[in-house]
């Protein structure tokens, strides 16, 4: 691959789709939280892949067959050196976050959860990591617990040892939260946890494009996260579970691909990671994703964090002089997931003015309702960057806060 | 006047802006002006969820027509159901039955009324012909 130019202006000729118009305007893309742009040699790794060797994997024998398989599984080894796992097979492809903690909420708690037993998240979770838990929680009448939250939206950790207990199995909490964009402390969150024998599952939806990971660092047993959030295509996902644990475990779903011998009477299953992943994968996502990494990985995470460390600044300067903003989420650490309210005005209005200036920017409750319900407000207006966004992009912004605010308020 | 009658109103006004802000600023007007909704009827069994905004639609029968009155919390949102309301409130339920509402993308607001935009728009309009559906019936 050619060498990258560390210049956004260079980088932004990277996503072809930034350069597109929106209701007539240049666009200002800053819903990144919700979902990223992709790299042309992204899009272009999909269509080659259906172009040129588009077959099923792990099946044939024949050469496009083969060729599909190991591009397959070059990308779950790219995946394992990207988030610093010890194996490959520790890597289990998925459709997205929210499959991945559906599979460790139902195959894992299926064999471990038991009556009166607890599982932990926190008040800042989105939906996907709330709702498999409380449907276990359910099914074994086990007792789900939430970490607490203080204004700033950071959580309240020194009465960690209130919630997780002898009680907890498992803690799952968000390393980034995407409503607020607090980083959280998850480090002593995992040692509190592991200190009592309990197992943690960290969503990393929010915190895989914004720095580096290690797994083995962290020491988490589980880590999620969604490919189109990392510059990478929809539909694929990445669970990371330590190879005891996953060994352990039952498969989630049943199929082809992860059995090793199928009879009416007895099925043996296949070792992991194929027992988790029963039928026909996204084989054209694993190797968008695979490339989207590369991709992040020539341009650095010192340069990412440089410049979305430069936004986020300017960003929130901006937004604090402007008459009536009100950032929610005032978190020490923060990454550039910047939620606001604006007095008086509703989100989705402004949204929509925003929208007509070619600004597109994420309003509502951000699939963390207890957060909106916690700061008492329906939603927010949130802004969240990437490191392809610039200066531009954040004048763009305050020109249109000023307008719908020019326009709605009476 | 008749549905089509004020459709086609609506349509000539709308065809007087000459770009999306006085569109804009026309709907928040609306939205503005629109006369509140009785308290009573801004209940629980009134609201119709959207992700985006809340609507509160209520309705009844007078004469054989049909009236209705809502809201909204958000202002872009209650002035497209001032014109909703504007269309389909005071007819006869197979009228309001029977409506297509082209005036919607006559004048370019078909986004604000797709499924996806999750504003309680839509879920408002079959809320509205549910009614006519139920009151056609008495
Ligand atoms: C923190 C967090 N967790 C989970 C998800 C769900 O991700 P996906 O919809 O890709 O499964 C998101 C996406 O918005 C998120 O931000």
């Amino acid at each position: 691959m050619e060498a990258i130019a560390m210049n956004v202006d260079q980088i932004r000729f990277d996503f072809p789709l930034l350069s597109q118009k929106v209701n007539g305007k240049n666009l200002v893309y800053l819903d990144n939280g919700a979902t990223t742009q992709k790299p042309k040699i992204v899009v272009d790794a999909i269509a080659n892949y259906y172009k040129e060797y588009n077959s099923n994997i792990h099946r044939g024998v024949h050469t496009l067959s083969q060729m599909a398989t190991n591009e397959f599984e070059q990308a779950r080894e790219v995946i394992q050196k990207f988030i610093g796992a010890a194996k490959k097979e520790e890597v289990i492809i998925t459709s997205g976050t929210t499959e991945g903690i559906n599979l460790v909420a139902s195959a894992w708690g299926r064999a471990n959860v038991k009556a009166g037993d607890e599982i932990v998240i926190s008040a800042m979770e989105h939906h996907s990591n709330i709702v498999p838990w409380q449907m276990i929680c359910e099914e074994r009448e086990a007792v789900l617990k939430v970490i607490p939250m203080d204004e700033n939206g950071e959580l309240i950790l020194n009465q960690l040892d209130e919630f997780i207990n002898l009680k907890t199995k498992l803690v799952a909490v968000s390393h980034v939260s995407n409503s607020l964009g607090t980083v959280n402390d998850i480090e002593r969150i995992i040692d509190r946890a592991h200190s009592l024998g309990a197992l943690v599952l960290i969503d990393g939806a929010q915190s895989v494009s914004h720095g580096p990971i290690s797994v083995v660092d962290l020491d988490a047993d589980f880590y999620v996260f969604s490919g189109h959030k990392l510059f990478g295509p929809t539909g694929i996902g990445v669970l990371y579970g330590k190879e005891t644990i996953l060994n352990d475990m039952p498969p989630y779903k049943g199929g082809g691909d992860m059995i090793k011998s199928v009879s009416f009477e007895k099925t043996t299953f296949n070792e992991i990671p194929h027992k988790f992943e029963a039928g026909t994968p996204n084989i054209a996502g694993g190797i968008g994703l695979a490339k989207a990494i590369e991709y992040i990985q020539q341009i650095g995470f010192d340069f990412i964090q440089e410049q979305e460390e430069k936004l986020k600044i300017a960003a929130t300067g901006m937004l604090n002089s402007i008459e009536g903003v009100r950032i929610i989420g005032q978190a020490a650490k923060k990454e550039s997931v910047i939620s606001f309210t604006i007095d008086g005005l509703h989100p989705f209005d402004v949204g929509t003015i925003l929208d007509q200036l070619g600004i597109a920017v994420r309003t509502g409750h951000h699939c963390t309702q207890p957060v909106m319900d916690f700061f008492g407000i329906p939603g927010t207006i949130r802004a969240s960057f990437a490191f392809y966004n610039n200066m531009e992009d954040i004048e763009a912004l305050r020109k249109g806060i000023i307008k719908a605010k020019s326009m709605l308020e009476i | 006047m008749t549905i089509e009658e004020i459709e086609n109103e609506i349509i000539s006004e709308f065809s007087m802006f000459g770009d999306w802000m006085e569109k804009y600023e026309y709907i928040i007007e609306l939205g503005n002006d629109m006369p509140v909704i009785d308290s009573t009827y801004q209940t629980e069994e009134n609201l119709i969820p959207g992700c985006q905004s809340r609507v509160w639609l209520h309705a009844e029968q007078k004469e054989g027509k049909i009236i209705f009155t809502a809201n909204s919390d958000a202002i872009i949102t209650k002035g497209i159901i001032s014109l909703l309301i504007r269309v389909l409130s005071f007819q006869n339920p197979e009228d309001i039955l029977s409506a297509d509402l082209r005036f919607v993308k006559e004048i370019g607001l078909t986004d604000h009324l797709s499924p996806t935009r999750s504003n309680g728009l839509v879920s408002m309009v079959k809320q509205m012909k549910n009614f006519a559906f139920a009151f056609s019936n008495v």
